[in-house]
């Protein structure tokens, strides 16, 4: 059987895969977006210094967590499917993109932030019109490492039930065959280089707008 | 008008920042905060906005307690230029320059005109710089916006924080000038804060000195360069203005400044040239430097004699001759340490304008020149004029 007829029979199948990979890469990724983006910022604010130090601490810890087990302690809590493998995902966005949004505030310029207040900036506006757009280029190097790390990982959910490209690997190894493991394991591969390659444009795209070099810190 | 009374500042640590500021500031005046570090001066300029908040006392903006009106809302109505000038990066220079005015909701149809006004006051073309961005400037291009910036919203009171320290010292008179020109056009009640004596003179109306959280003085730069309240007044008017250091040696010894010796005065870097050289190479030098006299020192700077341009031009059809075939020897020297009462007198006695300064192995040091006696003069002034002038009292 040649690649192509097999590619051509099982179309329906990795098409439906590469949307739940898809489906689940993006949610866990958003999620840790609207936690993270906001805590990095209170965190940046926050005058009690231990309580960064925990919380950084705790983002670190999850991290640590082998990405089988962490699914596995899922299950009893939230069953099987895609909301405990879109829950353990987005744990592991955490440490990226917060990490990205605090240093990203933490770099800009003091004086700009001086002139700003200065000149009548409310607390608000600083962070929105000044802070938020400078930190654009951080925070958007912690979504591009996190997306990429992610949709590898991804690969795992089908273990819980989530479905996505892990599934015809899984399917591949149940039943011996090595072009659903190959197109399966490729898919990851392909889809992980092709959003490293556009996110990483948009970065480069808001680093040259708001004139900065972004300094990624790696998860 | 702006008044402090009876200001303190004790921040939680216990240092007592500012003691018991009472103070008036003239509409319409550019007054200078001036004192070493330390002295409070930004911490006084920063009570007018409310960057900082008084432990006790009240400030007052033409008789209303700032602290009635909300910051942001004060803070929009009072102009404000730092040091290191805080144009927001990632917005072009137009922008920049219209924040207050979008910070403060104008009719965007008035802000892009009034951009352009402002872009032309300081000499910036709006066409050329609208849509650059603030790296794309220089340092002293980036401070006129930043100027031009507080200025946008025609604020009353405009409060400038060492606004050209940063800058290298062309730009630096450059600004200057320009603000003097603009506060002529304008009017504004500006508070500048500066730690070089010389910038205050040149643009202050008022000059308000402080050391240790208080007042020193207060006064026109004349009345101050004349009367200097006490002794700390005198160091830092002249100690400042001898080293361009401020910090060091507040507590100088003004004895000391009287008997100044010919190395503080002298010229470091006279100009110079080789015995080989040729004469149209001598004059090209001169022009150069604009001087009429080339001291002529070998490569370890032993000086070996002297030629001037009338010597060079009688001489300079001879094109085989070089400098050395037509210097005449030095004939008055001084060697370093030299006091320079001692310098001028020789100076005065053989009609010299200008004295070589020698060390004791031959080499050219450096030169002393009328020019550089009369700045020096200008630069303890007013110690040694004052006295002079006593002296020439006495005298009559």
């Amino acid at each position: 059987m040649s690649i192509l007829t097999f590619l051509q029979e099982r179309a329906g199948d990795i098409g439906i895969a590469l949307q739940e990979h898809l489906i689940i890469t993006v949610s866990s990724v958003l999620l840790g977006c609207i936690i993270s983006i906001p805590l990095g910022i209170l965190l940046v604010y926050n005058r009690f210094k231990w309580l960064n130090s925990a919380v950084f601490f705790i983002a670190n810890l999850l991290q640590t967590i082998p990405s089988l087990a962490l699914l596995a302690i899922l299950i009893p809590l939230l069953g099987i499917g895609l909301k405990p493998a879109i829950i353990a995902l987005f744990l592991y966005s955490i440490m990226p993109i917060l990490r990205n949004t605090y240093d990203g505030f933490q770099s800009v310029d003091p004086s700009v932030l001086e002139s700003a207040r200065g000149i009548g900036y409310d607390a608000k506006q600083r962070i929105l019109k000044i802070q938020l757009p400078l930190s654009l280029p951080y925070i958007m190097s912690g979504v591009r490492i996190t997306t990429v790390y992610i949709i590898s990982w991804a690969t795992l959910a089908t273990l819980i039930g989530a479905g996505g490209l892990g599934q015809l690997i899984v399917s591949g190894l149940g039943t011996n065959k090595l072009e659903l493991i190959i197109t399966g394991a490729l898919g990851a591969i392909v889809l992980a280089l092709l959003t490293d390659a556009l996110l990483g444009w948009v970065e480069r795209m808001l680093t040259k707008k708001y004139g900065r070099t972004s300094s990624a810190t790696t998860a | 008008m702006i008044e402090f009374q009876q200001v303190n500042k004790v921040y939680d640590d216990g240092f007592q920042a500012l003691k018991d500021i009472n103070l008036t500031i003239k509409k319409g005046e550019l007054t200078a905060f001036i004192g070493p570090s330390g002295s409070g001066k930004s911490t006084t300029m920063k009570l007018i906005n409310r960057l900082i908040t008084p432990s006790s006392g009240k400030v007052l903006i033409n008789g209303e307690d700032i602290m009635t009106k909300n910051p942001v809302e004060l803070r929009r109505n009072i102009g404000y230029v730092i040091q290191n000038v805080g144009l927001f990066p990632h917005m072009t220079i137009g922008k920049n320059v219209a924040v207050i005015p979008h910070l403060k909701k104008w009719d965007p149809k008035k802000i892009e005109p009034r951009v352009e006004e402002l872009m032309r006051m300081v000499n910036l073309d709006p066409e050329v710089f609208r849509d650059r961005y603030p790296s794309e400037l220089s340092g002293g291009q980036q401070q006129r916006i930043g100027v031009i910036r507080a200025l946008a919203a025609d604020p009353d009171i405009i409060l400038m924080d060492e606004p050209f320290s940063a800058l290298d010292p062309i730009s630096r008179e450059q600004l200057q000038d320009e603000l003097i020109r603009l506060q002529e056009e304008l009017n504004k009640t500006i508070i500048f804060v500066t730690h070089d004596m010389d910038e205050a003179i040149k643009v202050a109306d008022t000059i308000v000195l402080m050391k240790d959280g208080e007042i020193v003085q207060t006064g026109t730069p004349e009345s101050i360069l004349r009367h200097p309240a006490n002794d700390f007044v005198r160091t830092f008017i002249g100690q400042k203005r001898l080293d361009g250091d401020m910090n060091d040696g507040i507590g100088i010894d003004p004895e000391s400044i009287r008997v100044s010796t010919v190395d503080e005065v002298m010229v470091t870097q006279p100009a110079t040239v080789t015995p080989n050289r040729g004469l149209a190479e001598a004059i090209k030098i001169m022009s150069g430097r604009k001087v009429d006299s080339l001291f002529v020192v070998d490569k370890q700077r032993k000086l070996l004699g002297i030629v001037s341009i009338y010597r060079l031009l009688n001489q300079y059809g001879e094109e085989n001759k070089t400098v050395k075939d037509i210097m005449r020897p030095i004939g008055y020297q001084v060697s370093p340490g030299t006091s320079l009462p001692e310098a001028v007198e020789i100076m005065s006695n053989a009609r010299l304008t200008n004295l070589a300064v020698v060390d004791d192995d031959g080499r050219l040091v450096g030169l002393l020149t009328r020019g550089s006696i009369v700045q020096h003069l200008n630069e303890v002034y007013p110690t040694i004029v004052e006295q002079f002038a006593s002296n020439l009292g006495e005298e009559a």
